[in-house]
């Protein structure tokens, strides 16, 4: 999908500070929403790539106004509701109760967690079918702006590049993430010259980028 | 979710999460020890002092490090490092020629067992836009000058391949240790936003 997320290329971010005695977890909800980030993949029966595309779908605000761990709040909570195990309003009512208003907390509602097989852990798979694109191939990039999750950004869309390398198989996060099966495919490492990517007078540098084989076309 | 993200008066975050943890414990659905768990490990078990290790085992030990850049994942697990966001890892190696530098500009994607959780800029939007088109001016404002006549590579985290790079081991350290060395060698450098120096 379009949006906030995607941000390669974008312009009008400023600049970047490093703090080289920046702590692990600034604030203590910090770590508090790591960790239930990473629970509310399980709770809520979901996966990764479910998780990655929740925090997509916030408001630009959200994935913005609370910063990294802020938008990490939120994405575990879309899919918590998501799944029903957690009714819609839930978290507001409870902090509501817990700054002292006398609110009433929303009934539990149906669990509906997403029903799907796992051809096994983590995302690496092997399959079977060889590569359809070979190391020092002219490849393009699809350009279309598809709905829902995918991991090919705008900026690669449409874009040609040559075959780097052919990495591990893996399990296709524009299906794993809508829960519509694995859809295993190739993965490769395409590389593009930041001339294709931004323009005759762009910066001189070499992009790599891993994409899954459906993000691809050969070139005429 | 129903509470909008532009209203001025919603509880904050910290609160929010404290809710969330509650509503997920009364349900038997998380366990506080878990989540303690997750926090420490990547607190006080998991950070870039393994990536430093491997960073500066592959500097004395040239079979080591054809290894780690033969199969980085399995030249790691030598090292005993994997885990979640590790399940293919790929060692870039910096010469004097080409500077590599990683990023995800999509999420937040990062070689967690070799260097833990990623700070701050690498999350930063800042970041993640412009490294991929701008780097050199980027790397410039953070501190890292490149010779005009360094190519430049940037690596898009966009699957689940993992970049890890190897930085160039600085002039004037033939005499120290294995140890020593991991010593110098920083988080930052095994992104590609600076480059390891000796200590002064």
């Amino acid at each position: 999908m379009d949006g906030i997320h995607d941000m390669g290329g974008t312009q009008g971010w400023g600049t970047v500070t490093i703090d080289p005695a920046e702590p692990v977890f600034e604030e203590d909800w910090h770590a508090r929403t790591f960790a239930l980030g990473l629970a509310s993949m399980g709770a809520s029966g979901t996966n990764l790539d479910a998780f990655r595309h929740a925090l997509e779908r916030l408001h630009p605000l959200e994935y913005l106004g609370d910063g990294y761990y802020g938008r990490w709040l939120a994405a575990a909570e879309t899919l918590l509701v998501d799944s029903g195990v957690l009714a819609p309003g839930a978290v507001e009512s409870r902090a509501r109760r817990l700054l002292g208003e006398d609110v009433v907390e929303p009934a539990d509602v149906e669990v509906r967690k997403p029903s799907y097989e796992r051809g096994g852990a983590g995302s690496l798979r092997v399959i079977e079918g060889k590569p359809a694109f070979t190391v020092g191939q002219q490849v393009k990039a699809h350009g279309v702006r598809k709905s829902g999750h995918t991991r090919l950004p705008a900026y690669i869309r449409g874009h040609v590049g040559v075959v780097e390398a052919i990495r591990p198989a893996a399990v296709l996060p524009d299906s794993t993430a809508h829960f519509t099966g694995e859809d295993a495919q190739h993965v490769y490492t395409v590389r593009f010259d930041s001339t294709e990517l931004w323009g005759s007078d762009a910066e001189p540098s070499t992009l790599f980028i891993d994409l899954f084989e459906s993000y691809m076309e050969e070139t005429s | 979710m129903s509470d909008d993200p532009r209203s001025t008066d919603r509880p904050p975050a910290s609160i929010r999460a404290e809710a969330l943890e509650e509503l997920l414990t009364e349900r038997g659905l998380v366990k506080t020890e878990v989540l303690d768990g997750f926090i420490n490990r990547y607190v006080n078990d998991v950070g870039p002092l393994n990536g430093a290790k491997v960073v500066a085992k592959a500097w004395v030990d040239p079979e080591y490090r054809a290894r780690l850049l033969e199969d980085g994942t399995g030249a790691i697990k030598e090292l005993g490092f994997a885990g979640p966001q590790g399940e293919h890892i790929v060692v870039v190696e910096n010469t004097e020629k080409l500077h590599n530098v990683v990023v995800c500009t999509l999420c937040s994607c990062y070689p967690w067992p070799v260097l833990g959780l990623p700070p701050a800029w690498y999350k930063d939007p800042a970041y993640r836009s412009r490294v991929v088109r701008e780097p050199r001016a980027l790397l410039q404002e953070m501190g890292l000058t490149l010779d005009q006549n360094v190519e430049i590579s940037v690596w898009d985290s966009s699957a689940e391949n993992r970049y890890f790079v190897l930085p160039i081991r600085p002039a004037g350290t033939e005499d120290l240790s294995e140890e020593e060395l991991a010593a110098l060698v920083t988080r930052d450098a095994m992104v590609g936003v600076a480059a390891v120096k000796v200590a002064a």
